[in-house]
C-alpha cells in the first residue's frame, strides 16, 4: 500500500506532461507541414490541391488535438483516403469538364509566354562551325566562319559567365593540339549551350543554331506593352485569347502551345449538339445498359440453376463440381479476359479452329460489331456466373425445405419449384446485390479495356468511339489515347456518367432499404 | 431429404452428371487451352490439346532463364514476368494491411461509438465508392504529379502512389467489418469500461481477438481486388521494371507482336499462385461476400 501511495503521485503528474508536450510537438510539426505544402502548391497557382492539402491537413490537426472530436480519430484517416482519392478527384474532374485542358492547351499562360519567347529564328545565312576544347574544369570555345576565319574565346565556364553572354576575339594561332570535346559530351551541355549567346568582337550576337554551329539568331516572338506578341520575322501580331486559350493572330490563326481557361458549357454542350458526338454517345449509353442488364439476367440465370443442382440431395459428388464452377473466378480475371482475347483471334485462335473444323464457318470476332458484342456477352458470363452462384448457394440454405416437399407432394415439376418457391424467396436479399452487380457492370472497364479496346469503331465519329466500348471506356479512350487528348471533353462526359451512377447507387441505396 | 420422390431419379441424376460434366469441359477449355498452349514450340502453332512438340521455352523464358534453341539461337526473356509478380504482391500485401488497419479501426468507430454526422457519413461514403475511379483518372494523375513535386516516392512512377491511391476503396471493407462487429455483444466492451479499460483498450484487447475471421476474409478480399486492379495501376506506373502484373500481362498480346505462347506461360506460372490462394480460402470469402450484402 505504501509503495501505491508513494509512487502513483510521481507517475501521474509525469505521465501527461510528456504526453502533452509530445502531442503539441506532433500537431505543431503537422501544421508547418500542412503550412509549407499548402504554400508551395498554392505558389505554384496549383490552387484546387493547395486547398485540398488545407482541408485535409487541417482537419486532422483539429480532430486529433480535440477531445471532442474523440469519436472522429477512429474514422479520420478511411474518410482523408476517400476525400483525398475519391471525392476530390471527382470535383477536379466536373471542374475540368468546364475547362479546354486538352494536350494542345495544357499549360499555363506563363508556361505558354515563356516557351513562345524561347523560340528563335536565324536572321543571317551563315552559319559559324564551333569546337570546345576542355581545358581542366573550363572550356575554350573556338569558331570558325564559312569564309575560314577564326575568334576564340578566353576559357569560361557556364556558370560563371554574366548573362550568358560569351565575348570572342579573332584568334591568332591555330587550334590547340588537345581534342575537342565528341558530339556525345556537347549534346550533355546542350541546355548550357542554348542558353549562351556569343558576341564577335566589334560584329554580330550569335546563338545555338544547331549541334555543331552557331547563327546570328534573333527571338522569333517579341513581347509588347499590352501583353501581345509580335512576330519579329513577319510583323504579326498576335494578342492573348483568353476564351479560348491562344494567341490570335489578325486572320485568327492561333500559336501552339496554347494554355488551359475555363470555357463555361461549351463541352457539354458539344456533347448534346454535335452529332458526331451525340450520335455515338448515345448509342454507347445503350450498349452499356443493355451489357449491363445482359450480364446479371446471363450469370445470374446460369448461377441460379448451378445454385440449384448443387442443393439436389441426391447428387454425390458436389464438393469436387463446385470446386470446379468456381474456377473462372479464382483465376484473375486480367489474365483471364486476356487468354480469351488470345483464344478467339480470327486467325490463329483455337475458338475459330474448333468452330472451322466443326462447322466450316471462322467468325469475325473482332471486327463484326455484332459478332464482338456477342463474344463479350459470352466471356463476361464465364467470368461472372461463379459469383452469382456463390451467393444464390448462400440464399437458398435460408429456404425452408417444407416448402419443396409440399409441392412435391402436389405433383410440381423442377421447374415450378424454381419459378414458384426459390425465385420469390431470394429475389428480395438478392435485389440490392443484383444492383451492385449492374452498377459493377455498367463501369466494367478492365473487360473492355483488355479484350476489345472497344473495337470495332463507330463509323463516322470524331472522337474515338468504338461499338463495344463502354461510357467508361469511352471516357478513357478520349482522355488518354486519342491523338488530341481532350481532357476537358472526357471530363464533361465523365461528369455526365457520375450523374447516372449518382442516381443509380441512391435507387440502390433505397431499394436494399440498409439501416444505419 | 425429400421423402417423396419421382421414379424417375435414378435418370434425372445421371442426366445431371452428364450436364454438370458437359458444362464444366466447356468451362475449363479456355483454362486447359492456356496450358497446354504454354508447352507448346513457337508463338503462333496452333495444335491439339496436348502438345505435339512439347516445349520448355515458354517456360524458361517466363522465368528469366534464356532459351537456347535446337539450331543454336538464343532467345531472350521478352518481359521481367518474377518482377512484374514480385510488384504485384508488393503492392496488394501493403495496401490490404493498410486497409485493414484503418477500416477495422474506422468500423469500430460506426459500430459502437455515437459521434455526429455518423449517418451521413456512412450513407455517403457507399454512394461515392460507386464511382468508377476511371473516371476521374485525370485528377488523380494531376494530383500524384503534383504530391510528386514535394514527396518523391508518392509520385508518379512509384509504387507508393499506386498503394496510396488503392487507399480510396475501403467503404465496402468498413461495412462487411462494421456488420461483424455488430454481431459481437456489446456487454463484453462495456464490463471491460466498467474496470477502468478505456475505450481503445476495450476495442484492442476485447473487441480485435473475436473478430480475427473477418479480418482475415476482408485482408483476403482487399488482396485480390489489389491484385487485380488495373486502370489506376496503367495510369500511374510508367517504366517496364515497375509495372504490375495486371499492366505488364497485356504487353504480350499486341497485334504487331503477339507472344502468345510466352504469355500462356506468365499467365499460367502467376495466376497460380493467386488461383490456389483463392480456392483455398473460397469457404470463408463466400462468407464475406454475402456478409457484406446481406447484412447491410
Amino acid at each position: 500500500m505504501l509503495t501505491h501511495a508513494l509512487s502513483s503521485p510521481v507517475v501521474d503528474n509525469k505521465r501527461p506532461m510528456t504526453k502533452a508536450v509530445f502531442k503539441w510537438a506532433a500537431v505543431g510539426a503537422v501544421l508547418l507541414l500542412a503550412l509549407y505544402l499548402t504554400v508551395a502548391l498554392y505558389a505554384q497557382n496549383q490552387t484546387a490541391f493547395a486547398l485540398l492539402f488545407l482541408v485535409v491537413i487541417g482537419s486532422a490537426a483539429y480532430i486529433f488535438s480535440s477531445p471532442k472530436a474523440y469519436a472522429h480519430r477512429y474514422i479520420y484517416p478511411s474518410i482523408a483516403g476517400m476525400v483525398a482519392f475519391i471525392i476530390f478527384p471527382l470535383l477536379y474532374t466536373v471542374g475540368i469538364g468546364f475547362t479546354n485542358y486538352s494536350a494542345s492547351n495544357l499549360l499555363s499562360q506563363e508556361r505558354v509566354l515563356e516557351q513562345l519567347l524561347s523560340q528563335r529564328f536565324q536572321t543571317g545565312e551563315e552559319r559559324y562551325d564551333f569546337k570546345l576544347y576542355p581545358t581542366d574544369d573550363k572550356f575554350v570555345m573556338r569558331l570558325e566562319s564559312p569564309a575560314g576565319e577564326s575568334w576564340a574565346s578566353a576559357p569560361f565556364s557556364f556558370s560563371e559567365l554574366q548573362n550568358n553572354a560569351l565575348a570572342v576575339a579573332p584568334a591568332e594561332q591555330a587550334a590547340p593540339d588537345a581534342q575537342p570535346l565528341a558530339i556525345k559530351d556537347v549534346i550533355k551541355l546542350k541546355e548550357d549551350l542554348k542558353s549562351l549567346s556569343v558576341n564577335i568582337e566589334g560584329g554580330a550576337s550569335l546563338s545555338l543554331a544547331g549541334l555543331r554551329n552557331f547563327a546570328p539568331m534573333q527571338s522569333l516572338y517579341g513581347l509588347r506593352d499590352d501583353g501581345s506578341l509580335v512576330n519579329q520575322q513577319t510583323g504579326v501580331v498576335y494578342a492573348p485569347n483568353q476564351d479560348i486559350g491562344f494567341y490570335e493572330g489578325p486572320q485568327g490563326e492561333t500559336l501552339s502551345p496554347g494554355w488551359t481557361v475555363t470555357i463555361g458549357w461549351e463541352n457539354y454542350v458539344q456533347v448534346v449538339t454535335d452529332p458526331s458526338i451525340r450520335g455515338p454517345f448515345i448509342e454507347i449509353f445503350v450498349w452499356t445498359l443493355a451489357f449491363a442488364t445482359m450480364t446479371v439476367l446471363f450469370t445470374l440465370a446460369v448461377g441460379l440453376v448451378l445454385a440449384n443442382i448443387l442443393q439436389w440431395d441426391q447428387l454425390k459428388g458436389k464438393g469436387f463440381y463446385r470446386m470446379m464452377l468456381i474456377l473462372p473466378y479464382a483465376v484473375p480475371a486480367f489474365i483471364s479476359i486476356l487468354v480469351f482475347k488470345g483464344l478467339f483471334n480470327q486467325n490463329f485462335g483455337e475458338i475459330n479452329l474448333v468452330l472451322e473444323n466443326l462447322f466450316g464457318v471462322r467468325p469475325d470476332w473482332f471486327s463484326d460489331p455484332a459478332l464482338a458484342r456477342t463474344m463479350i456477352l459470352i466471356v463476361n458470363t464465364w467470368l461472372g456466373y461463379p459469383y452469382m452462384m456463390l451467393l444464390c448457394m448462400g440464399l437458398l440454405q435460408a429456404i425452408p425445405r417444407d416448402l419443396y416437399e409440399a409441392s412435391a407432394m402436389d405433383g410440381a415439376t423442377p421447374l415450378d419449384n424454381l419459378f414458384r418457391i426459390t425465385l420469390p424467396q431470394i429475389i428480395k436479399p438478392l435485389m440490392p446485390l443484383l444492383i451492385a452487380s449492374f452498377a459493377f457492370n455498367f463501369n466494367n472497364f478492365v473487360l473492355i479495356a483488355l479484350l476489345t479496346g472497344g473495337a470495332p469503331d463507330i463509323i463516322g465519329a470524331t472522337t474515338p468511339a468504338g461499338t463495344t466500348d463502354l461510357l467508361v471506356s469511352y471516357t478513357y479512350r478520349i482522355a488518354f489515347q486519342d491523338s488530341g487528348q481532350n481532357f476537358g471533353l472526357a471530363a464533361a462526359i465523365a461528369t455526365v456518367i457520375f450523374i447516372l451512377v449518382g442516381s443509380l447507387s441512391l435507387i440502390n441505396l433505397k431499394l436494399s432499404k440498409i439501416k444505419v | 431429404m425429400a421423402m417423396v420422390q419421382p421414379r424417375s431419379v435414378r435418370y434425372r441424376v445421371w442426366a445431371t452428371h452428364f450436364g454438370l460434366l458437359c458444362f464444366i469441359g466447356i468451362i475449363l477449355f479456355p483454362l486447359l487451352m492456356v496450358v497446354s498452349i504454354s508447352f507448346r514450340t513457337g508463338n503462333f502453332a496452333t495444335g491439339s490439346l496436348l502438345p505435339e512438340h512439347p516445349s520448355l521455352e515458354h517456360w524458361a523464358l517466363a522465368l528469366g532463364i534464356p532459351y537456347t534453341q535446337a539450331d543454336g539461337t538464343v532467345l531472350q526473356p521478352p518481359f521481367p514476368v518474377l518482377l512484374w509478380l514480385w510488384n504485384s504482391i508488393k503492392i496488394a500485401v501493403i495496401s490490404s494491411a493498410l486497409i485493414l488497419l484503418l477500416s477495422t479501426t474506422s468500423a469500430y468507430a460506426f459500430a459502437r461509438l455515437r459521434f455526429k454526422f455518423k449517418g451521413v457519413i456512412l450513407k455517403s461514403m457507399l454512394i461515392f465508392q460507386m464511382f468508377p475511379p476511371v473516371l476521374s483518372l485525370v485528377a488523380l494523375y494531376a494530383l500524384f504529379d503534383q504530391i510528386g513535386n514535394h514527396v518523391s516516392w508518392l509520385g508518379i512512377d512509384t509504387h507508393g502512389a499506386v498503394i496510396l491511391a488503392s487507399l480510396g476503396g475501403m467503404a465496402l471493407h468498413i461495412w462487411t467489418i462494421k456488420g461483424y462487429f455488430e454481431s459481437i455483444d456489446r456487454s463484453l466492451e462495456e464490463a471491460a469500461i466498467v474496470d477502468g479499460a478505456t475505450t481503445w483498450q476495450a476495442f484492442r484487447y476485447i473487441l480485435l481477438p473475436l473478430s480475427v475471421p473477418i479480418l482475415a476474409v476482408v485482408f483476403i478480399l482487399a488482396f485480390v481486388m489489389n491484385i487485380m486492379e488495373y486502370p489506376i495501376a496503367s495510369i500511374l506506373l510508367l517504366d517496364v521494371n515497375n509495372l504490375t502484373l495486371a499492366v505488364g500481362a497485356q504487353q504480350y498480346l499486341y497485334e504487331q507482336n503477339y507472344l502468345w505462347g510466352d504469355f500462356a506461360a506468365a499467365a499460367v506460372l502467376s495466376g497460380l499462385p493467386i488461383t490456389l490462394i483463392f480456392l483455398y480460402c473460397q469457404k470463408w470469402i463466400v462468407g464475406g461476400l454475402t456478409a457484406g450484402g446481406v447484412k447491410g
